[in-house]
């Protein structure tokens, strides 16, 4: 008898990736779980905002029509889903998803699962009342200097709640702010019946989790090392991870997919968004990255084993987000001769401009895309036969009426500046508001007592 | 490529400055205002050489007007460096400007970085700059 293996596939890896990857992982072979990572840091503010619209969004919307695409098969072979696509509002997204199943005729078969409670904007004012100070992780600011201006904020929750609507029978389990690799975690440990107090075996999920949930970035997406080797990009082979009952686990893909799972593409992906590597903190304990062993195993398999890790911290991160001010970028492109000097001088005559009309901004930033971009200084002295330089100019202010009128102001420089130009067929740019993301740490003692698993009726 | 003979104790084998992208490939992401940037070795056997040369001076050097502070860590199990380069993001997430304002690309900053490496391994790997 073989032992046994769970194999947690990852399906998205952000809002917004790869829409056949969830289709191709239910039918390309056999996987247990499908894990879908929907939320970015300032994902739960943009769905706060469509909730204040409407009150039936706020939850990631194309999970719904994709649920519709892959339920049939997910019924079929048993397959288990786990999605944070509810984004703040994970009940209008699970009653979405229950329509879905009804209209296919699934809805006895297949149960949906809700965990919620992880939204504390309607307590925030009685958390900071009760001396919760919530303040920003990175500047040590003080949340009352924002409280006005604060358009979500939600708790990370851990894979608890998950396990227990798993437990109840659900087959597609639907959240708020559950973590990335909570989605991953709380399948390993309801399969194998861990110990949530065997932090080896959290460090193992957790790490399981942080592997597969950005998708094929594990898997040969954006893979540098030796990329032109990488083949077969049109259809990308996501991830999945084959976990055992000892903590070690195999990740790999689909047979007859494109892509590369090798020690190289994994560690790219470890790597990914690290910060100290010996304490990769998740609301359900702290990995050891440091302690991670890889080994090529077979044809796009890797090993990962030898995972330590370290109890739980007493605190659980919170994803605020707040208003800030608009901002706005204008491009426009400078042909050769002398395309980096044309740029240039057009940049001058645009900051006089600006400086003319009496504008305010926070900032204004100057890039020469096919200059200085994206490595500033370090790219060295522009090439003066360049066949074109793009310049890029962003500003931010407080100010509404100061970025839309510096909107105004790029397509003037076409008649009005340096010769040679072109590249303004996209028309005016865009004002944008600006959304910020702000950190903080409460009490998970404020937390996990308002988090709630619910089973859906049929 | 300029000559960075170095004698120490005599005895030392001559070395010449060869970037980064020689000898390791490179990832890195943003938390808030700060990028990191994961250095792994591209064969295990060049990964004490990154140890060695890659230092914590060297990197801050590099990145000098670009970043306000720089923290490293090492990762023998992956033959990886992990370098935080804070507040290299012009305010980062959804404030920063730049077109990298997720630091989506300074790995590739760090692999233009110079290092000393051994004549003989540098003319193997790079044999014609």
């Amino acid at each position: 008898m073989t032992a046994k293996t769970v194999r947690v596939a990852a399906g998205q890896g952000f809002w917004g990736d790869w829409l056949e990857a969830p289709v191709r992982q239910v039918k390309g072979g056999p996987i247990d779980y499908l894990m879908m990572d929907y939320l970015a840091e300032v994902t739960m503010s943009i769905m706060q905002k469509q909730k204040s619209r409407d009150p039936r969004y706020g939850y990631a919307r194309d999970f719904v029509p994709l649920m519709e695409r892959i339920l049939p098969d997910i019924a079929a072979k048993g397959i288990k889903v786990t999605s944070n696509a509810g984004g703040v509002n994970p009940r209008a997204c699970a009653e979405a998803v229950r329509e879905v199943a009804r209209k296919l005729g699934l809805s006895a078969k297949v149960k949906i699962g809700l965990v919620s409670g992880d939204d504390i904007l309607p307590r925030l004012d009685e958390l900071l009342a009760k001396g919760h100070e919530l303040r920003d992780l990175d500047t040590g600011r003080l949340l009352t200097d924002v409280r006005d201006k604060v358009l979500s904020a939600n708790a990370y929750l851990g894979m608890a709640p998950m396990v227990e609507a798993l437990r109840r029978g659900a087959q597609v389990v639907i959240t708020g702010r559950v973590t990335d690799t909570g989605l991953t975690l709380g399948p390993l440990f309801h399969e194998f019946g861990w110990d949530v107090n065997d932090w080896d075996k959290v460090a193992a999920g957790t790490v399981a989790g942080h592997i597969i949930e950005c998708g094929a970035q594990s898997s040969g997406g954006n893979l540098l090392k030796n990329w032109r080797k990488v083949k077969g990009l049109e259809n990308p082979g996501f991830p999945i991870a084959e976990a055992s009952a000892d903590g070690t686990f195999i990740v790999t893909k689909h047979p007859n997919t494109g892509g590369v799972v090798n020690v190289a593409s994994v560690t790219e992906q470890l790597v990914y968004e690290m910060g100290d590597p010996h304490t990769y903190i998740t609301p359900d304990g702290v990995a050891d990255f440091t302690s991670i062993q890889l080994a090529q195993a077979g044809k796009d398999r890797v090993r990962v084993s030898g995972i330590r890790g370290r109890e739980k911290t007493d605190k659980l991160k919170v994803s605020i987000a707040y208003f800030y001010g608009y901002k706005a970028v204008g491009t426009l492109v400078y042909s050769w001769p002398e395309a980096y000097e044309k740029a240039k001088a057009a940049d001058r005559i645009l900051r006089a401009r600006l400086k003319d009309l009496g504008l305010e901004f926070e900032q204004i930033l100057t890039e020469f895309v096919g200059v200085d971009s994206t490595h500033g200084p370090l790219a060295g002295p522009a090439d003066p036969e360049a066949p074109e330089v793009q310049l890029r100019v962003g500003v931010r202010s407080k100010d509404k009426a100061a970025v839309e009128r510096f909107t105004r102001e790029i397509a003037p420089l076409v008649l009005t500046g340096p010769p040679s130009v072109t590249g303004f067929a996209g028309g005016r740019p865009e004002v944008q508001e600006v959304v910020a993301y702000w950190p903080a740490l409460i009490d998970r003692t404020e937390i996990e007592p308002f988090v709630q698993v619910e089973v859906l009726d049929a | 490529m300029p000559d960075a003979r170095k004698s120490r104790g005599g005895a030392a084998p001559a070395t010449r400055l060869l970037q980064l992208r020689y000898l390791a490939h490179a990832r890195s992401g943003d938390k808030g205002d700060t990028a990191n940037v994961g250095l792994v070795a591209l064969e295990p056997e060049y990964y004490p050489l990154l140890v060695k040369e890659v230092t914590l001076a060297r990197v801050t050097r590099h990145f000098k007007g670009m970043v306000k502070g720089v923290e490293r860590f090492e990762l023998p199990n992956l033959k990886a460096l992990n370098f935080l380069l804070h507040g290299a993001l012009d305010g980062g997430g959804t404030i920063s400007l730049k077109t990298d304002a997720q630091g989506k690309v300074y790995s590739t900053a760090l692999l233009r970085m110079e290092i000393p490496v051994p004549v003989a391994l540098a003319r193997r790997l790079a044999p014609r700059s």
